[in-house]
């Protein structure tokens, strides 16, 4: 990543605030900025103060002169950008889910409804009529009983792929999960392995209500024996699932219902992408911001705010939830110091709280600032619509926070 | 509900056979559905968007004997209805028989049905019900005196655990609840190797992971033990399902007892195999208790062999301690499952003499005579050894030999297993992956420093 000198004049524009006016942006004198987006949102100055002290201008990095790398805003791939075929999200994982069926005769579907309805979000989309209803299996209603079945299927040698409608429902499958899925590998002394891939959507969408607003990954990330991963792209998405189907160990990939229809180019050669790694998606200098899933598309465009207001956010997908890409991790924090998490589970025990604890033990002495992590309140998601936008981080707060990390 | 019965004919066909809800009751048909063709080998494209409009068969249902039967049609089927309000008894006047081929006292009762047993074969049941009697017997004991951390015995069900293993094929995949180590002895697991499990040395194949008697072997197919109630049920619904895709002659056979019936994988293992018409074979242990909880305050059914139908299984009830029952009817029950694709349930009526496990005093909730009594008139290993008394296949001699000789090489393994060196600590972080992740690593390397920096805090025998 490239960072621009400037003179003195566009020094002026970064000088510490004290309080925002909500109406007035001053636009940096910048001839080459391209504002993307003419529309700021703000938060209220009463939460800069309850920050604390520390008024300390910090001006030793180089002032940014470009605007966002409109690369990454397209959420493109972080690879090469051949032109490939264009389709959206679900498209991709259907897509990976397809290649693989085709690939390896022991991968099977089996869900509520993912055979000739083709899956509650299309996921499952026309495979039961390529690969027959015994491949791609309806089942009846009952989490921990496919849950259950996947895993005894897997351990005579087939590769089950289960699908949760919602991942809130998987919490009646937890018994399976936690106590057979990650732990019959270990206990049986490595003779039964568990291959399967346990896939849903999950995380705050619109207006569903509270059960179906189900982070998992925060009750499932302290299971030993399983491995989690959380797509955000069209492109990871496809990727994920296939690495995921080929893992020996049992994967939760975690999808997001309100990313389903996000389109993306994608190569049209075949690749998997690494479940233990995360994603960088901005190169930057000043602070890393760590994210995943829907809050990535949050954080992109708090990154358009931040750019022009000067700062230069690193932003990674951390992709991998279980166990953390502390290698990525740790070299970004290493880089810029500062670390600001945003993530869409709750408060208490969520990812980011074990993310905060684990940079903290890890990268203690690189870090010129207490870790942040932004995260949702602890409550049950609402119903009504300004409510639940405001149970979620919005990109207002992740610009604010960023000001207050890196004054 | 349509397309569920659509996609299986045998079903369709025997729909047409029962007539009505109020046939189903009282004409119990037992009879051989005929073989599923080729329906289960690929997909099944013709029914599965049929609407659920009526079909024209005129030949659904028939008239039966009152005036007013005519049939509604609903998803689902086609149904009689009645103008009568009568509601299903909560039972039936009569209990489920259940199947039993001996008297009381080892005699075959005359025109019973069985499948007759070999000479070779019944000397090897009644050898292997006795050395599991007496492998309970001592590891006991061993729990008793310190040796061992648990125990859980199968005394009184010696006949279910050998008499259904010696009925299976060895490609029979076994899901066990954990009162049936006769299955893996019968399979072939040494008494040694049992004893290694149970001490959790470095020859124990689960590699001190586990419990005792929490066994588990894939070269035998017998599935490792999980401590946790019913959960190996939907798993076998799974078993099944990947049996059927490799269209392998083989079935899944899994435990569970009368407690476990009440679990809510009970019921997900049992709908599901029914649906996916999975060769799954479940047998109930019905003992009597659960723990301290009796089987009067556990369920108000018959028992379990009446839930078999909710679920559209064909079931049977059998005579536990009857060893040739047994052995009958769960070779008839894998023959169905695997010819026809279906789920079968057995229901073995028995008595768990012992304790739950060595953390149970059952004196405490029964009646000290009550368990005499089972242990000693109705025990089913000496039901079955004055059967092959009686034939002239077995002597006193033979007995007091086994008995001995299995005595001793038990004590032996025992004292084997006790002094096998234990577990290296690496084998606390392996196999929880497939290969080791970086935090398992430091986490590993963090331990293995402390113990290598103050050896005195851990016990003598302990190595990295």
């Amino acid at each position: 990543m490239s960072a621009i000198l400037q003179g003195a004049g566009a020094a002026t524009s970064l000088s510490p605030f004290n309080s925002i006016d909500s109406n007035k942006l001053v636009p940096p004198s910048r001839s080459s900025l391209s504002v993307r987006s003419k529309r700021y949102i703000v938060a209220e100055s009463n939460v800069i103060k309850s920050f604390g002290s520390g008024l300390i201008t910090r001006r030793s990095k180089p002032l940014i002169a470009n605007a966002v790398a409109t690369k990454r805003e397209n959420a493109a791939s972080s690879t090469s950008s051949k032109p490939g075929h264009e389709l959206l999200l679900f498209e991709a994982l259907q897509e990976g889910l397809e290649e693989e069926m085709d690939r390896d005769p022991h991968v099977c579907v089996m869900g509520e409804d993912v055979g000739h309805y083709g899956g509650s979000y299309k996921v499952t989309k026309g495979l039961a009529d390529k690969f027959g209803d015994l491949r791609v299996l309806d089942t009846p209603i009952c989490e921990n009983a496919f849950t259950g079945m996947g895993i005894g299927a897997a351990m005579t040698g087939l590769r089950p792929v289960i699908e949760g409608m919602n991942m809130g429902f998987l919490l009646l499958a937890f018994n399976q999960i936690s106590n057979n899925c990650g732990m019959l590998h270990y206990t049986s002394g490595g003779q039964f392995t568990i291959p399967v891939v346990i896939r849903g959507p999950g995380g705050v969408g619109r207006q569903l209500g509270a059960e179906h607003s189900q982070r998992l990954e925060s009750y499932f990330q302290s299971i030993p024996g399983i491995q989690m991963v959380a797509c955000s792209t069209p492109y990871n998405a496809k990727g994920l699932m296939k690495a995921a189907i080929r893992s020996e160990n049992p994967v939760i990939l975690f999808e997001h219902v309100l990313l389903y229809n996000l389109k993306e180019s994608i190569p049209d050669e075949e690749y998997i992408c690494n479940l233990e790694e995360a994603e960088m998606v901005r190169p930057g200098e000043h602070i890393t911001i760590l994210t995943y899933s829907r809050m990535r598309y949050h954080v992109m465009q708090a990154a358009k705010t931040l750019v022009n207001k000067g700062y230069d956010p690193e932003v990674i997908d951390i992709r991998s939830l279980k166990p953390f890409d502390l290698y990525t991790i740790g070299n970004s924090v290493k880089k810029t110091h500062r670390v600001l998490i945003v993530e869409e589970c709750m408060r208490t025990g969520g990812i980011g709280a074990s993310l905060t604890a684990a940079i903290n033990e890890n990268f203690h002495d690189y870090l010129d600032a207490p870790v942040m992590c932004l995260s949702s309140q602890d409550v049950p998601t609402p119903y009504a619509g300004t409510l639940e936008e405001w149970t979620v981080v919005q990109p207002a707060q992740i610009v604010t926070a960023v000001e207050h990390l890196c004054q | 509900m349509a397309i569920w019965f659509a996609r299986s004919r045998s079903l369709v066909s025997s729909l047409r056979q029962n007539l009505g809800l109020s046939a189903i009751l009282i004409k119990r048909d037992y009879s051989p559905r005929p073989i599923i063709s080729k329906s289960f080998l690929g997909p099944v494209t013709s029914h599965r968007h049929e609407s659920t409009a009526v079909e024209k068969h005129p030949d659904l249902v028939q008239p039966s004997d009152e005036e007013d039967v005519l049939e509604l049609d609903f998803p689902g089927g086609k149904v009689g209805y009645t103008s009568e309000m009568k509601f299903i008894p909560e039972s039936t006047s009569h209990r489920v028989p259940c199947y039993r081929v001996f008297d009381k006292n080892g005699r075959i009762i005359p025109n019973s049905d069985f499948i007759p047993v070999s000479e070779k074969l019944a000397v090897k049941m009644y050898e292997q019900m006795a050395t599991l009697q007496v492998m309970d017997h001592i590891f006991y004991e061993a729990q008793r005196q310190g040796r061992i951390s648990f125990y859980l015995t199968s005394v009184g069900e010696e006949a279910i655990n050998i008499a259904s293993a010696a009925a299976l094929s060895p490609d029979d995949v076994i899901l066990p609840q954990y009162r049936e180590p006769g299955v893996l002895l019968w399979r072939g697991f040494t008494l040694e190797e049992f004893a290694n499990q149970c001490f959790g040395n470095k020859a124990d194949y689960g590699k001190g992971r586990q419990m005792p008697i929490h066994y588990g072997s894939n070269r035998h197919n017998y599935l490792t033990v999980s401590s946790p109630i019913a959960t190996q049920l939907p798993q076998a619904a799974g078993v099944g399902y990947s049996l059927k895709m490799e269209k392998k002659n083989a079935c899944a056979v899994t435990f569970i007892g009368d407690g476990g019936t009440s679990e809510g994988d009970f019921h997900a293992g049992l709908n599901f195999a029914a649906v996916m018409e999975a060769p799954v074979v479940f047998i109930c242990r019905n003992n009597g208790w659960a723990i301290s909880t009796h089987i009067s305050e556990q369920f108000r059914s018959d028992g379990i062999v009446v839930k078999g139908q909710a679920y559209g299984i064909r079931s049977i009830r059998v005579d536990g301690n009857d060893a040739l029952a047994v052995y009958s009817a769960v070779r008839s029950a894998r023959e169905m499952a695997v010819t026809e694709q279906r789920p079968v349930l057995i229901e073995a009526m028995t008595y768990r003499v012992g304790h739950h496990s060595t953390s149970d005093d059952s004196t405490k909730y029964r009646a000290a005579d009550e368990i005499q009594y089972w242990k000693m008139s109705r025990n089913p290993v000496n039901r079955f050894k004055k059967w092959v008394e009686d034939n002239g296949w077995w002597s006193e001699e033979d007995e007091s030999k086994l008995r001995s000789n299995t005595r001793k090489q038990l004590l032996q393994a025992i004292q084997v297993a006790e002094k096998w060196e234990k577990q290296p600590l690496t084998e606390l972080f392996n196999d929880v992956y497939d290969v080791k992740p970086k935090n398992l690593e430091e986490q590993e390397v963090g331990l293995k420093a402390l113990v290598e920096k103050r050896p005195e805090d851990y016990p003598p025998g302990f190595h990295v």
